[in-house]
C-alpha cells in the first residue's frame, strides 16, 4: 500500500511550518484525518502528537471523523443570513435527519456550515461537492438532494 | 544589554533594566498585581488579563497586560485605577460564572466584592479550569515532553491529551498539577501509584531502596536518567537518602 | 513558449507587441466566470460560448475571454461585447447560439438580455451607461473585464508589471516608500493605517531577513471584495507585493488565502507560476538583481486568522492564536522577524500609485482618505455585487444610485459595514460619507468591505445575536474577556429573542461591551461589541419591544411570532398544505380557507414564502 503520508511530507520538505498545509493534503486524500495517519505524521516529522491534535481541532476545515461521500456546505454568511439561510439549514437537517456537522447513517451526506463562500449576491447559497446552488429556498431542497 | 530605564508605578519612581516586563518590576518592588496565568518559570502568555494596568507613554494611555508590556523610559503605570478595578471586577464576574464553585476563584472574586455574577443562574457553570494554559506550557517549556495541548477553540478550548485518550508522552512529573492556579488538575499518589486523572494516566511510584518511601514515578525518573545520561542505579535511592 | 524577460526593455517590447494584437477589429466577448457567477451557471455558459465559436469556425473573427468578476453579480451570468460595450445579463446556455448569430455576426442587440431600469423599465445597452456602473470609479476592478486571470499576457497587455519595472530600475527604496506615503494610501483591511508609514517602519526595523505578507483571509461573512480581486486579477496583487518587497528589503513573501476560496487559490497559484516563468518573480527579476520568492498558504477555516499575529502564527504551523502587539509585527513578526502585512486590496493599489503618481491618487477620494474602496454590496438591494467607489461617497449614493434601492419596494432599515467588527447604521446616517474616519465616528468601521443592506423584514436584535453567535464560534478562546464575555452576551441576546429578556439586560450588555473593548487581547474581542452597541444605539426601540412587550416588530424571532391564515384571502388551493414540513396545515376543500394548527407549527416560513395570495400573516 502506497505510503501517502510520507509522500505528502516529502512534498513540503518536512517543514514544520507547513503543518496546516500537510494536514489539508492528508484530509484531501482520506476525506478526513484518520488517527493512524496522524500518528505516522507525528513519528516521521518528530512532532508531538498533542501538537498535531491541537491543530486538527482548532481549524474548522479538519474533520477527525469520517465524512460522507458528498459534503454539503450551507453558507451562514451575513448576506445569506439576511435572506433566510438558517431556514434552509433547518430544512436540510429535517430532511437528512441529522444535525449540522454530522454525517447521515448511510454515509452519503455530511452537512457542514461555512461562514461565507464569496457568492453573496446569489444567496442563500448551498454547495454540494463542487457545485454551487444559489437563491435557495425551502422548496428547492428536496430536488437538489435527489440529484445525489 | 544593561541599559537602564526609569518608570513610575502608582506615583513612585523605579529604575530597572531594559527588556523587563512591567509585572516583573512591580513584583521586585513589592507592588501587588493579581495574576492567574503567570508563572516565573514559564513565558508570559497574556490570557487571563487579570494583570492589566493603565500605562501612559507620552500622550497615549492604554490598558495593557503588565506581564507582557516591556518597560519604557518615562512610562507611567497605574495598577489600581478605577478603570482597572472596573475591568478586573467584570473579569472576575466572568470567571466566577464559569467556575461558580471553585474556591480559588470564589476567594479572588470576594476580594473585589464579587459574590454573584450578573448573569442568569441557570447559565452558571461549575468548571475548575480557566484555560490559563499553564499546565500545557509547563509541559512544553519546562519539562519538554508536550504530553498535552490546548485543543479546540473558543468556548470549547481546554487542555487535553491527544484524542482525549491517554497522554502517552506523559512522564508523571506532576508539573501540571503544581502550576495549576485553580486546582483543576487532579493528581493523587495512592497505593504506590500516581494518578493524574485529567490526562488518563497513572504511574508506578519508585520505592527508595533505603527508606522505602515511594517518592516519584518510575517513568519520570527514567526520563531524567536517559536525558542526562545518568547511571542505571542513579535513582535507586531518593534524594534524602543520597 | 515564453522565455524569461531579462530586462525592462524586453518587458516593454512584449507589452507593445501584445497591445498591438488587441487592435485587430475582432469582436471581443468577455464573460464572467467568477465565483459569484458560478451558482448561476456561468461555467456551462462559458463552455457553451467556447464550443459554439469553435463549431462555427469563428476563432479568427472573435476574441473570446473568460474573466473574473465583472462586479454586477446580481445579474449573472454576464457578458460584455465590444465594439458597442453591449451588456448582456442572466444569460442561459440556450441563449448562446442566438448571441453569436445576432450580436456577433449581425451586430444586432438582443432586447431580452438587456438590463432594464427598475422604475421605468427602460432598456440600457451599454455597460458604461448602467446606473450600477456609471456611478463607480473602477480604477482597480475595471481591468477584470480585459483579463483572463490564467493568462499573464493579458495582464501585461494592459500595462501590467510596468510599475514593477519602474520601481526596480528608476526608484530607490526610500523614494518608493516616500511615494506611497505621499499618496495617502491607508490599509484596506480595515484598520486604515498609513501604508507608507508601515513600510517605512519595516524597512528601518532591525534585521536582515524580512517578510512581506498578503492577508487574503477575508473572513467577514458577506464580504468578498478580496475574492473578486484575487480571482479576477491576481497579478495586480502580486505586482504590488513584489514592489513592496523591493521597497522594504524583503526577499520572501507569503500569500495567506482562506481555505473557502478555492478559485482564488487556483488562480493565484497559476499567476505565480507564470510570473516566475516570465522572469517577473523569483531570482534576478527582470535582470535587476533583486530576488524575491513567494509561498501560498491556505487558511484552515478560522476567522481569527485574519488578525495579523494569528495569521503569522498559522504561517508558522501553529494554531491561530493572536499575541500582544506591544511590540509591532513590523519589528518582530513572522518568526520574530520584521514583517509587513497588508490586505489584498492595499497591495493592488500599489502598481497604480507607482504608475500614475501619488498626486493623482490623492486627488481621488476625500481628504485623509485617498483612493477608492471596493465593497461587496449585498443583502436587500436590487443591484448586488462588487462596487468600487471613491472614498467619501455618501452611503445613500452607494445603496440607491448604484444599488438601485431596496428590492421588492420595501423600506430601508440599516446597513452593516465592517463585518462582525463593524456596526449597523440607520437611515438617518445615510448621508454620511463612507471613509475610515466617518464610519468609525458613527460607531462602525470600514472593515474589509462588506456592506450588507437590511430592510423592514430584518430584526436588528436578531442581527446582533447572529454576529455574536458567529464570533463566539470564531473566538480563539485564549483570553477570558472574549471567550467568556461573548458567550455571556450571546446568551443574553438569545434570551431577548426568545422572549426571556430582562429590564436590566441592555445595561448588562453595555457593561460587558466596555470590558471587552478595554481588556481583550486582540481586535476580535475588542470590536465584538460593535454590532450590539450600534443596534442598541440606533434601534433601541426594537430591543425594548422584545424585552417589555415580548414582540418582534420585524416578524423574525420565532418565539415571538405567530403564523396565521387570513381566511378572506385563502382560496383553498392547498399549496401550503403540501409543502408544510410538519403537517401543521389542514386542507379543508377547494374555496375553503385552510386551518393552521399552532401547536404543530415550527415557524419555518415555507407557507408564507409559497403563498401567492398573501394569505399567511406573521404577527
Amino acid at each position: 500500500m502506497k505510503d501517502r503520508v510520507s509522500a505528502i511530507i516529502k512534498k513540503y520538505g518536512k517543514d514544520e511550518s507547513q503543518l496546516v498545509s500537510i494536514l489539508q493534503d492528508i484530509q484531501a486524500e482520506y476525506n478526513f484525518l484518520p488517527r493512524v495517519e496522524l500518528d505516522k505524521l507525528s513519528k516521521r516529522m518528530d512532532i508531538p502528537q498533542s501538537q498535531i491534535y491541537s491543530l486538527a481541532t482548532f481549524f474548522k476545515a479538519f474533520s477527525l471523523k469520517p465524512r460522507g461521500k458528498h459534503i454539503i456546505n450551507v453558507c451562514l454568511g451575513t448576506a445569506c443570513h439576511v435572506r433566510g439561510t438558517e431556514l434552509i439549514l433547518e430544512s436540510l437537517e429535517r430532511q437528512l435527519k441529522i444535525n449540522r456537522g454530522e454525517t447521515t447513517e448511510d454515509r452519503n451526506f455530511t452537512l457542514e456550515t461555512v461562514n461565507c463562500m464569496g457568492c453573496c449576491a446569489t444567496g442563500p447559497v448551498v454547495k454540494i461537492d463542487d457545485e454551487y446552488y444559489g437563491q435557495m429556498s425551502n422548496d428547492k431542497v428536496e430536488p437538489m438532494l435527489k440529484k445525489y | 544589554m544593561s541599559e537602564k530605564v526609569s518608570l513610575t508605578i502608582n506615583g513612585n519612581k523605579y529604575t530597572t533594566q531594559k527588556g523587563q516586563y512591567v509585572l516583573q518590576v512591580a513584583r521586585e518592588n513589592g507592588i501587588e498585581i493579581p495574576t492567574l496565568c503567570n508563572h516565573e518559570a514559564i513565558e508570559p502568555y497574556g490570557a487571563c488579563r487579570l494583570c492589566i494596568v493603565e500605562a501612559t507613554h507620552g500622550t497615549r494611555t492604554r490598558i495593557v497586560t503588565s506581564c507582557l508590556y516591556p518597560v519604557e523610559e518615562g512610562l507611567v503605570v497605574q495598577t489600581n485605577s478605577p478603570r482597572i478595578i472596573k475591568n478586573r471586577k467584570m473579569l472576575l464576574n466572568l470567571l466566577l460564572a464559569r467556575c461558580s464553585e471553585n474556591k480559588v476563584i470564589k476567594d479572588l472574586a470576594a476580594e473585589y466584592g464579587i459574590v454573584k455574577p450578573p448573569f442568569r443562574e441557570e447559565y452558571w457553570e461549575k468548571n475548575d479550569c480557566i484555560v490559563c494554559g499553564l499546565c500545557v506550557r509547563a509541559c512544553e517549556q519546562v519539562v519538554g515532553v508536550s504530553a498535552i495541548s490546548l485543543v479546540n477553540r473558543g468556548i470549547h478550548k481546554e487542555p487535553a491529551p491527544p484524542y482525549l485518550k491517554r497522554a502517552k508522552a506523559c512522564i508523571g512529573c506532576g508539573s501540571c498539577f503544581y502550576v495549576c492556579p485553580t486546582g483543576a488538575v487532579k493528581m493523587e499518589d495512592k497505593n504506590g501509584v500516581r494518578h493524574i486523572y485529567n490526562w488518563n494516566v497513572n504511574f508506578k511510584l519508585k520505592k527508595c531502596s533505603v527508606c522505602g518511601i515511594q517518592w516519584a514515578p518510575e517513568a519520570q525518573l527514567e526520563y531524567i536518567r536517559k536525558k542526562w545520561d545518568l547511571p542505571v542505579d542513579f535513582f535507586e535511592t531518593c534524594p534524602n537518602c543520597k | 513558449m515564453r522565455t524569461k524577460l531579462k530586462s525592462r526593455k524586453e518587458l516593454e517590447e512584449l507589452q507593445k507587441k501584445l497591445h498591438r494584437k488587441l487592435d485587430t477589429g475582432k469582436t471581443r466577448i468577455s464573460i464572467c466566470n467568477g465565483t459569484a457567477c458560478r451558482p448561476y451557471g456561468s461555467n456551462p455558459v462559458a463552455e457553451s460560448f467556447k464550443s459554439e465559436i469553435a463549431k462555427q469556425g469563428l476563432e479568427d473573427k472573435v476574441d473570446f475571454k473568460v474573466t473574473g468578476c465583472h462586479g454586477f453579480c446580481e445579474k449573472g451570468p454576464i457578458a460584455i461585447i465590444e465594439p458597442g460595450n453591449i451588456f448582456y445579463q442572466k444569460i442561459k446556455v440556450d441563449d448562446v447560439p442566438e448571441i453569436i448569430q445576432k450580436s456577433v455576426l449581425n451586430k444586432e442587440v438582443i432586447s431580452k438580455l438587456l438590463f432594464k431600469e427598475q422604475s421605468t423599465g427602460k432598456e440600457i445597452t451599454a455597460q458604461n451607461e448602467l446606473p450600477f456602473y456609471k456611478n463607480q470609479t473602477r480604477i482597480i476592478l475595471g481591468n477584470n473585464l480585459l483579463i483572463d486571470p490564467t493568462e499573464i499576457e493579458d495582464y501585461i497587455a494592459t500595462g501590467g508589471y510596468a510599475a514593477l519595472a519602474k520601481a526596480l530600475f528608476e526608484l530607490q527604496p526610500d523614494k518608493l516608500i516616500g511615494i506611497v506615503k505621499q499618496s495617502g494610501l491607508r490599509g484596506r483591511g480595515g484598520a486604515g493605517f498609513s501604508t507608507g508609514t508601515k513600510w517605512e517602519s519595516c524597512r528601518k526595523a532591525h534585521g536582515d531577513i524580512k517578510y512581506v505578507i498578503v492577508n487574503a483571509d477575508e473572513g467577514d461573512p458577506g464580504a468578498y471584495a478580496n475574492e473578486g480581486l484575487l480571482t479576477g486579477n491576481p497579478h495586480s496583487v502580486l505586482e504590488g507585493l513584489i514592489i513592496g518587497a523591493y521597497a522594504i528589503g524583503a526577499h520572501q513573501g507569503f500569500i495567506y488565502v482562506r481555505n473557502e476560496y478555492p478559485l482564488a487559490l487556483k488562480n493565484m497559484t497559476i499567476a505565480m507560476e507564470q510570473a516566475e516563468k516570465h522572469g517577473l518573480l523569483g531570482d534576478n527579476i527582470l535582470g535587476s538583481g533583486f530576488d524575491f520568492h513567494v509561498r501560498i498558504n491556505r487558511g484552515g477555516g478560522a476567522f481569527v486568522c485574519g488578525e495579523s499575529t494569528a495569521l503569522m502564527a498559522s504561517l508558522e504551523g501553529k494554531v491561530g492564536e493572536p499575541r500582544a502587539k506591544y511590540i509591532h509585527t513590523v519589528e518582530r513578526g513572522l518568526w520574530d522577524r520584521p514583517s509587513n502585512l497588508n490586505n489584498v486590496e492595499t497591495w493592488a493599489n500599489i502598481p497604480l500609485i507607482v504608475n500614475n503618481g501619488p498626486e493623482w491618487f490623492s486627488k481621488i477620494g476625500s481628504p485623509g482618505n485617498s483612493g477608492t474602496k471596493i465593497f461587496s454590496l449585498t443583502g436587500k438591494v436590487n443591484n448586488t455585487g462588487l462596487v468600487e467607489v471613491p472614498m467619501g461617497i455618501k452611503l445613500r449614493d452607494i445603496i440607491f444610485s448604484i444599488g438601485g434601492g431596496i428590492r421588492g419596494n420595501k423600506k430601508f432599515k440599516a446597513v452593516q459595514t465592517g463585518g462582525p467588527s463593524g456596526g449597523c447604521l440607520p437611515e438617518k446616517l445615510l448621508d454620511s460619507p463612507v471613509d475610515f474616519d466617518e464610519l468609525t465616528k458613527a460607531g462602525s468601521m470600514m472593515g474589509s468591505g462588506g456592506m450588507i443592506v437590511m430592510d423592514e423584514d430584518n430584526c436588528m436584535v436578531d442581527i446582533a445575536r447572529y454576529f455574536l453567535t458567529f464570533l463566539e464560534e470564531e473566538s480563539c478562546g485564549k483570553c477570558v474577556p472574549c471567550r467568556e464575555g461573548i458567550k455571556r452576551m450571546r446568551q443574553v441576546l438569545n434570551d431577548i429573542t426568545e422572549g426571556k429578556g430582562r429590564e436590566s439586560d441592555i445595561e448588562l450588555l453595555g457593561e460587558i461591551s466596555v470590558h471587552l473593548k478595554e481588556s481583550s487581547l486582540c481586535q476580535l474581542g475588542s470590536s465584538a461589541p460593535n454590532p450590539v452597541l450600534t443596534t442598541i444605539q440606533y434601534f433601541r426601540s426594537e430591543y425594548e419591544s422584545h424585552i417589555k412587550n415580548k414582540k418582534c416588530p420585524a416578524g423574525v424571532c420565532k418565539a415571538l411570532i405567530q403564523f396565521s391564515i387570513i381566511d378572506e384571502k385563502c382560496p383553498g388551493c392547498g399549496m401550503c398544505v403540501k409543502t408544510c414540513p410538519s403537517n401543521a396545515i389542514t386542507f379543508m376543500g377547494k374555496k375553503k380557507p385552510v386551518i393552521l394548527d399552532q401547536s404543530k407549527c415550527i415557524k419555518c416560513r415555507t407557507c408564507y414564502d409559497i403563498c401567492r395570495m398573501g394569505a399567511v400573516s406573521i404577527e
